[in-house]
């Protein structure tokens, strides 16, 4: 018995020890290019790094919570926080809608050329993005763009669409939706793909229409990848930044300023790192915040 | 600097000059994955170091240039290699929407190149993190370079603190460019040279174009107008040695109002406007007669405006509040600088030297289409004289340099913001005013501790200063 004990405990050691050694390589690296910097950030916002302090630290000053109380009493990062929900309460469901729409479009019977769709779809999603601004500007453009010309066809007024802040966001989240829907597309085809098919044919077999198999089968077979997508689609459109950046530099009047616009800006453009790093945490915290509470909420919903 | 930034981005700009912001890099990141890629290039830079200065053979020079100079100047280069045999010079080519972001980093990871090129309203920021080495000492010892050459308020844009830290290497300043068809139907012979008259002008585009042109293509966003505006009243933008904003001092409020006037009198397409798109297909159109704009655009104009329009387009110096003008403008341009860091002043110094002579500034007019910052070189290349750029002769001997300190710029950004929010009524011109002067005095805050802490001896740039090169 003793001799077993041992032999078990030397066991778990040396698999421990293992484990280790193949843990650390990865742990390292989390180490120096994740918890280094993010406490390191954190400490860079509590000073008022600037170009002064980069010329010589003793022009450094350690300002305590000062960056994060000027930042709550600042309007454009209240414009910022604004742009970027307006951006993701209304672009994040529309997005998954559109990927939704289309991955159940092309997992239709009735779809010949399923794999060409899928790769059309998908295109927008690795084309660079600037490549795609330069085309989309003169899509929006408000004299000869294409759109214009569409709505025109319809009978409606020209619209300038990046010239003017009520309709700068708008042209955004229709580029962004535009140019992201495929990825969670991809996604939501491969969770339809893993329904099997004995569910919707036990559900026709009580008579269940089109309708009723897509609200009480597809659904809620479909929840998994939903938490997931909607959780990748809100961390990453609370951190709106390029689509702005190469449109429209975050104006007209600030209407496109993204939170993740102003911390470039204010770090990288204008090197008040302290600054920004304030910005890089409140975001953090937000959308920290935002995902623990789907995940409760997706706790409560689920039996 | 804005002015260089605008030619390289050009072509793509939604709306001509102005030019507020750089092209992308790409991609969306968080904070967390900029401080990574800061950390990340800090390290690469900082291996990047340990592997450079191999077998010293020669001496070895790094250049760097932005957009297209950088691409150019390597034939002046190659020249300079021949006549300097035992010098040889890497020349990097920096895009302009990267080159503040890359000069600092490697300004943070000590691999400042030798020499480089400089915006010259970046200068008092790279004088403050003492990256520049003086060059006051070496002009005067110079037999190809003389001070006296340059346009006066170019080099004064060079100077800090009474020390000279760039030199000029092609000059940009804001001007008038007008259809002269639409003057000559509107009943003008000329442009007008003081304000009063340049009013009635603006007036009578209007009435004698279509229905819908306007007089003036104005940037909603931009800074220059106003502060030129204001520079040509008098107004010193910044006050108490630039420890805090001075924009509700009466002449700046009147720039800012005229400014604002432009738009509301409808001789600028306001907000709303749908022709105010594209500087070249408006002023192609004749939907506008005139532009605020710089001289990258003698060549934008040549290149985009329709060919029956060719002849008909002209500069003239700004007008001034008073006859006989002209009007201040500002003092743009990039400068070559040596940095402090460099192994090989001397060296560095050769080539800077060597880019600056009369011949070189000819040679490098006509591989760019840059005004050269010599006058003997404007006088040799018949440019004085030439259509188009004989306006710019003339207003480059009445331009001013913007404040020179590192703040200036986010303040110049400041006033771009709220010109633009007056502009669409979103405040009112003296609320506009009363918060800009608000963010300006918070920019300057640093500056503010930085002077006391040293007691407040210093006067214009930096307030870091120490060492030789007293001038």
């Amino acid at each position: 018995m003793r001799h077993t004990a041992s032999a078990t405990h030397d066991l778990g050691r040396s698999q421990a020890r293992a484990a280790w050694f193949f843990l650390v390589p990865a742990l390292a690296a989390i180490a120096v290019f994740f918890a280094v910097p993010v406490v390191s950030g954190l400490l860079l916002s509590l000073t008022d790094f600037d170009i002064y302090a980069l010329a010589d630290l003793d022009n450094l000053r350690f300002v305590g919570l000062d960056n994060y109380r000027h930042l709550f009493h600042d309007p454009r990062f209240w414009t910022a926080m604004k742009n970027t929900l307006y951006f993701v309460v209304v672009g994040g469901p529309l997005s998954i809608a559109v990927s939704l729409s289309a991955a159940l479009l092309i997992q239709s019977p009735l779809v010949a050329l399923k794999g060409l769709f899928q790769t059309v779809f998908f295109l927008p999603v690795v084309t660079t993005l600037v490549a795609v601004a330069v085309v989309w500007r003169f899509l929006y453009h408000p004299a000869y763009g294409l759109l214009n010309r569409g709505l025109e066809w319809f009978g409606l007024g020209p619209i300038d669409w990046l010239g003017d802040p009520a309709w700068a966001m708008p042209a955004i989240i229709l580029l962004a939706v535009w140019k992201n829907f495929g990825y969670n597309m991809i996604i939501f085809i491969a969770g339809l793909q893993s329904i099997p098919e004995s569910l919707y044919e036990a559900a026709r077999l009580d008579g269940a229409g089109r309708w009723a198999q897509f609200l009480h089968v597809t659904l809620p077979m479909l929840a998994p990848t939903f938490l997931f997508v909607t959780i990748l689609t809100l961390i990453g459109y609370f951190q709106l930044f390029a689509e702005p950046y190469v449109m429209t530099g975050g104006g007209p009047a600030d209407a496109t300023l993204s939170i993740v616009l102003l911390m470039y800006e204010e770090g990288f453009r204008w090197w008040n790192m302290g600054y920004a790093a304030a910005v890089s945490f409140v975001l953090f915290v937000v959308i920290l915040a935002v995902t623990l509470l789907q995940l409760r909420l997706r706790g409560l919903l689920t039996p | 600097m804005r002015g260089i930034e605008g030619r390289a981005t050009v072509a793509a700009r939604r709306t001509d000059a102005a030019a507020v912001r750089p092209w992308p890099g790409a991609g969306a990141s968080s904070g967390v994955v900029w401080l990574l890629r800061l950390t990340m290039l800090a390290l690469l830079l900082g291996l990047g170091a340990c592997s450079r200065g191999g077998p010293e053979t020669g001496v070895s020079l790094d250049f760097w240039a932005m957009g297209r100079e950088g691409e150019r100047v390597r034939a002046l280069v190659a020249e300079f290699e021949r006549s300097h045999p035992g010098i040889r010079v890497r020349v990097q080519q920096i895009p302009w929407s990267a080159a503040h972001e890359k000069l600092l980093t490697a300004y943070a990871g000590d691999v400042m190149p030798d020499v480089y090129q400089l915006g010259n309203t970046w200068i008092p920021e790279f004088v403050a993190l003492r990256a520049l080495a003086p060059l006051g000492q070496r002009v005067r010892d110079s037999d190809e370079v003389s001070a006296g050459d340059f346009f006066p308020g170019i080099l004064e844009a060079n100077r800090i603190d009474g020390r000279l830290w760039g030199i000029p290497w092609y000059v940009d300043t804001r001007l008038l460019f007008y259809r002269k068809d639409l003057l000559a139907r509107a009943g003008y012979t000329a442009m007008p040279a003081s304000w009063p008259e340049w009013e009635g002008l603006m007036q009578a585009l209007v009435e004698t174009g279509p229905e819908g042109a306007h007089a003036i293509l104005l940037p909603l966003d931009d800074w220059t107008p106003p502060v030129v505006f204001a520079m040509q009243l008098g107004a010193g933008l910044l006050r108490d040695e630039a420890r805090y904003g001075d924009f509700l001092a009466p002449a700046f409020a009147r720039a800012f109002g005229l400014y604002l006037d432009l738009f509301d009198r409808g001789w600028a397409p306001g907000p709303g406007t749908m022709n105010r798109a594209d500087l070249y297909q408006a002023f192609g159109r004749g939907e506008v007669a005139m532009a605020i704009t710089g001289p990258w655009n003698i060549a934008g104009f040549a290149e985009r405006l329709p060919p029956a329009t060719q002849g008909l387009w002209e500069t003239a110096p700004l007008p001034a509040p008073h006859a006989p003008g002209p009007g201040l403008s500002t003092a743009g341009g990039a400068s070559l600088v040596v940095s402090r860091a460099s192994e090989h002043p001397e060296a560095a110094w050769q080539l800077v030297e060597y880019l600056s002579t009369t011949d070189s500034q000819i040679r490098f007019h006509a591989l760019t289409g840059d005004l050269p910052a010599r006058r003997s070189a404007w006088e040799a290349a018949g440019l004085k004289e030439a259509p188009h750029t004989r306006a710019f002769w003339v207003q480059l001997q009445h331009v001013r340099a913007v404040p020179r300190i590192p703040e200036w710029e986010r303040i110049a950004d400041k006033i771009a913001y709220y010109a633009e929010v007056a502009v669409r009524g979103e405040m009112s011109r003296e609320q506009a005013l009363r918060a800009l002067n608000a963010d300006a005095d918070r920019i300057l805050e640093k500056r503010r501790w930085l002077l006391d802490r040293q007691g407040g001896g210093a006067s214009g740039g930096a307030p870091a200063r120490s060492d030789d090169d007293g001038r």
